[in-house]
């Protein structure tokens, strides 16, 4: 286990200032595995491009989910497609987070009914932290998700999650 | 106080540190969850196939050696190089003389292609003249 790794059981004002630490180091360079599949990956292009900037939150997209924090589903997730999200998912280092971007990741979107190929929702393979609705987002809805997730992170603790 | 060695020695220390430090304060908060899925090879998210061991070329090997060469002669020249013009006209022809025996060598080493990158084929040699006849055209008068 990590040393800081959820060990505490009480919090102090030295967790408290751990957590502040680690949270706002981790939120404010959080690495994207860019992971565009489809037409969502334009808008992910788009919001890491130099009209609406990701490099100023810190966002830095790695290719590889060795090095990377959050993995960016962009696009409609196919069947043959949910076993490599799976295990590319699992072999990210904590801490780690998703964010599904898109309507076809979020819930299967404009296949939801008849499409035989598609995963109805990422959520269904990998657990999802935020959820980015629009077909597709534009680059701002994507930015206020990446927000919403330095919101959760910056709420995050050291202290033992007790029952 | 220092001599200048030292200072550059103080130089050295701090960079270490400030490298293992980083290392080692991320070895502490970084969380360890280890499960066997996590640990396998990435390739892309399909299933490892086959090693992950890659064969080099041998061609790196006589490129590193003939380096290797010339950069000990490169060392030597350093030091002469600061001093000669003191020394007179005896360590400079000495020098030469060095050099054209390593040039020697770097000729050699260039003439006999050890310095291509593509190989040329290998000639196969061609044998002029009829062949022996073989077996096969005299079995019938052999087996019979």
């Amino acid at each position: 286990m990590g040393y800081l790794d959820k060990q505490f059981n009480n919090s102090n004002v030295i967790v408290t200032s751990l957590d502040n630490l680690l949270n706002w180091a981790r939120l404010s360079s959080i690495w994207q595995m860019q992971f565009g599949l489809a037409c969502c990956a334009i808008e992910m292009m788009a919001a890491a491009a130099s009209h609406y900037d990701f490099d100023r939150f810190g966002v830095i997209p790695r290719a590889t989910p060795r090095q990377s924090d959050v993995m960016i589903v962009a696009g409609t997730v196919t069947l043959k497609m949910a076993t490599r999200i799976k295990r590319l998912y699992d072999q990210m280092a904590e801490p780690r987070y998703v964010i599904s971007m898109g309507s076809c990741s979020n819930c299967g979107g404009p296949y939801w009914e008849h499409g035989y190929h598609v995963l109805k929702g990422v959520d269904r393979v990998i657990p999802v932290d935020v959820y980015v609705p629009g077909c597709p987002p534009r680059p701002e809805a994507l930015m206020e998700g990446l927000i919403k997730l330095q919101e959760k992170i910056r709420s995050e603790s050291v202290v033992k999650k007790t029952a | 106080m220092l001599t200048e060695f030292g200072r550059i020695f103080i130089f050295f220390l701090i960079g270490g540190i400030f490298v293992a430090g980083g290392l080692v304060a991320a070895w502490f908060v970084r969380p360890k969850r280890w499960y066997p899925s996590k640990l396998t090879s990435y390739e892309c998210g399909e299933d490892p196939v086959g090693d992950s061991w890659v064969r080099f070329n041998i061609r790196f090997y006589v490129v590193a050696l003939i380096f290797l060469i010339f950069d000990v002669e490169v060392v030597f020249l350093f030091p002469w190089a600061l001093v000669f013009r003191s020394l007179g006209m005896y360590a400079f022809v000495e020098m030469l003389i060095f050099l054209g025996i390593l040039l020697v060598g770097y000729a050699y080493v260039w003439v006999k292609g050890d310095l291509d990158w593509d190989k040329p084929e290998p000639e196969i040699p061609s044998v002029q003249g009829t062949p022996v006849s073989s077996a096969e055209e005299h079995y019938q008068e052999i087996v019979l």
